[in-house]
């Protein structure tokens, strides 16, 4: 078998949904005979047709308002945004109708769309395409907000969520779409939605991250090893709603926690997993808790973004001044 | 003759403006067949040959009109929350209604009571949803339209959903119309020109009728567009659009159903802008003396849709003041029946606004949901 990359993997969930049920539908811009901008949906018009997978005119509220629709009868579309930075239109659609289409008619519609788009800085992209507001989504109740940070881990959540009979953001790290390779067996197994996966275990201190940052927390751990610091990594994955209780369990083992993520730190998601520790967990903490994140700033244009995004050396840092209090 | 070379050019300026070729040319119709007199400018078109279609059709309206007087009532005595009437606009409403298949899909805004009740759903429904409790849009009447859209509350942002929907009927194939409810502030949005947009690329089975009361609240039309028609809009997309006499429910009946039965013959979108006036204040939480004259609402009252049909209706001797009481009996009798069913309505546990967030209740709310049941001894 062979290994592919986590934009791959997006492709061959997609193909193995589009083969399995008749309902599923794929729509955006770009994504027919060009198979969209980062070759997601590659192939996938030439095979399933382009009343299935189908371009759309050059409209986000459309492409989001009208997956409502085609949700409510019965199909299962998974609309594509060609970047975060342009899906603020769809924020409109998402929070006014789809996340409370079920809710408002006491069960009697329900609104199982999947919205995709890439997320996130590091790849040289112009402006706007840097983005990473998922706090933005996950304040939404009644929506699920997803992030993989594997290919294996994006074919297994991007099937669960085709499958949900609810609406999901599915945030794709662009910096990991063609970072890493690993064999993916198209196997139709999905992964569970609403739980964290542990990465890496360890007893002394918690690192708790999700996305394309999962990777310099993996390599923070690493470092952290060769120094005799045994790191737990937990790769959040489903950022709402937050499996508080993976979290609360580790840093109840570690007594330490650090909370990394690319996003701005403001009302950042790693605020409400600080609060929920604090809550639930504070007798539990030998130190008080660290995030590191990207800055409060607008994301730099290319030629400082990685100036911006936290650092295997950053996150290091903070779990050792967490060890260094206690 | 070639020029010498150290010669100064002369260039031609054009004097006047370089020529044009005609490149498309639109033009827009408005129908109206009943005139504000009630006087016929035009033969009946059907099924209103047949004597009863009219009469039932004046029925309905009535029926919608006193049970939008009391919903109002309801509203002025703490029953109902915030109400949006449709007082003057029943002709478009009930024609909407009636029109439509009962698989086809209606997508409308806060004031299409008129075609929901024509759609099956309850009026105690209706009350309960004004009254503030979701349950009014669960629609459970036993002959409720399962599959319509509920009220859209933020202007225009239903548009794209009906393009959803017919883009769903179009690829099962099945001979379906979505039908897209929307005011003349709704014109001036982008999500209107996005749907719109849609349709057209698509070729969908897609009616849009753009109801034009003329007010969008305090905005009257002439502020909301320089556009001549509203229902020119329909043409950037490459969508036929028309103007009906939205009072004159003939009219809006014949025309309606030609859009609709093209559209369920794969003949495509339509847009269909219907001329009407609010009457009444947006909500009853508004005040339109603030911003349009006693004038301007006595000049639109003249057009008023029941008055036009009845004066048609007792002329040819088809209607009389005893069929007009029996009728308004039934239709009182009608609407209190639905009042005491809503009153009767028990109240919701608190915990219920966990009940339908999700298809299953993620283990992460369990907590805060739990806690709701404790507070309130569920």
């Amino acid at each position: 078998m062979s290994e592919i990359t986590l934009v791959e993997a997006v492709t061959q969930a997609l193909a193995h949904e589009l083969e399995a049920d008749g309902n599923v539908v794929v729509l955006g811009e770009d994504v027919g005979a060009n198979g969209g901008v980062f070759r997601a949906t590659a192939g996938l018009q030439q095979r399933f047709g382009s009343a299935r997978v189908f371009d759309t005119p050059l409209a986000e509220t459309l492409i989001a308002g009208m997956s409502i629709g085609l949700a409510a009868q019965g199909l299962r579309p998974v609309a594509e945004m060609q970047f975060m930075g342009f899906m603020y239109p769809a924020i409109d659609q998402l929070l006014n109708h789809a996340a409370r289409l079920r809710n408002r008619t006491c069960g009697r519609m329900s609104c199982p769309l999947v919205l995709r788009s890439p997320m996130g800085a590091g790849i040289h992209a112009p402006e706007h395409h840097s983005e990473s507001t998922e706090t933005l989504f996950a304040h939404i109740p009644g929506l699920r907000v997803v992030i993989p940070s594997s290919p294996a881990r994006a074919y297994g959540l991007l099937l669960a969520a085709i499958r949900d009979p609810d609406p999901v953001v599915f945030l794709e790290p662009t910096r990991l779409y063609r970072l890493a390779k690993e064999e993916v067996p198209d196997s139709g197994d999905a992964l569970p939605l609403d739980v964290c996966f542990v990465l890496r275990e360890g007893k002394d201190v918690t690192l708790v991250t999700w996305g394309a940052t999962t990777r310099e927390t993996l390599a923070a751990a690493a470092a952290l090893a060769d120094e005799g610091i045994e790191a737990e990594v937990i790769d959040v994955a489903t950022i709402a709603p937050l499996d508080i209780n993976t979290i609360l369990e580790s840093v109840g083992k570690t007594g330490r926690c650090v909370i990394a993520h690319e996003a701005a730190r403001n009302v950042g998601v790693g605020a409400e997993i600080a609060a929920r520790i604090a809550d639930r967990g504070l007798l539990t903490l030998l130190a008080p808790i660290k995030r590191v994140t990207g800055y409060d700033t607008i994301v730099p244009l290319a030629k400082l973004e990685q100036s911006y995004l936290p650092t295997p050396e950053r996150i290091a840092a903070a779990a050792r001044e967490t060890l260094e209090a206690a | 003759m070639r020029r010498p070379a150290d010669a100064p050019k002369t260039l031609r300026l054009a004097s006047e403006t370089p020529p044009t070729e005609l490149a498309a040319q639109f033009e827009v119709r408005c129908t109206r067949i009943l005139d504000a007199d009630g006087r016929l400018r035009a033969p009946l078109p059907e099924p209103f040959a047949d004597a009863s279609a009219l009469t039932s059709v004046y029925e309905e309206m009535l029926a919608l009109r006193l049970f939008d007087a009391k919903a109002v009532a309801l509203q002025r005595t703490g029953r109902l929350g915030t109400y949006p009437s449709c007082l003057g606009q029943e002709a478009t409403a009930v024609a909407i209604g009636r029109t439509m298949a009962r698989e086809d899909v209606l997508l409308g805004t806060y004031r299409e009571t008129g075609t929901m009740l024509a759609r099956g759903v309850l009026m105690s429904e209706i009350f309960l949803y004004w009254s503030g409790d979701e349950r009014g849009s669960a629609y459970s009447g036993p002959d409720a339209p399962k599959q319509d859209f509920p009220i859209c509350v933020p202007i225009a942002t239903h548009a794209p959903h009906a393009v959803g929907v017919a883009y769903a009927m179009k690829l099962k194939r099945e001979p379906r119309v979505a039908v897209c409810v929307l005011g003349d502030g709704a014109t001036s949005k982008g999500d209107f020109y996005e749907a719109l947009n849609g349709a057209g690329v698509w070729q969908l089975p897609l009616v849009f009728v753009v109801v034009n009361n003329e007010w969008a609240i305090s905005v009257p039309r002439s502020a909301q567009t320089r556009a001549q028609t509203l229902a020119q809009k329909a043409i950037s997309a490459g969508i036929p659009g028309e103007q009906v006499d939205g009072n004159d429910v003939i009219a809006v009946h014949s025309v309606l159903q030609r859009a609709m039965a093209k559209a369920r013959d794969g003949g495509g979108p339509h847009v269909v802008e219907a001329l009407t006036y609010r009457i009444h204040d947006h909500t009853t939480a508004d005040d339109a003396t603030r911003y349009r004259t006693a004038e301007d609402v006595e000049r639109a009252k003249r057009l008023d849709p029941l008055a036009r049909l009845r004066h048609y209706l007792v002329r040819e001797r088809l209607w009389n003041e005893q069929q007009e009481a029996a009728a308004r009996e039934a239709c009182n009798a009608r609407v209190e029946q639905a009042v005491a069913e809503f009153l009767a309505v028990p109240p919701r546990h608190p915990s219920s606004m966990f009940e339908h967030l999700f298809a299953e209740l993620p283990a992460a709310l369990h907590e805060q949901r739990d806690a709701v049941r404790g507070a309130n001894h569920e």
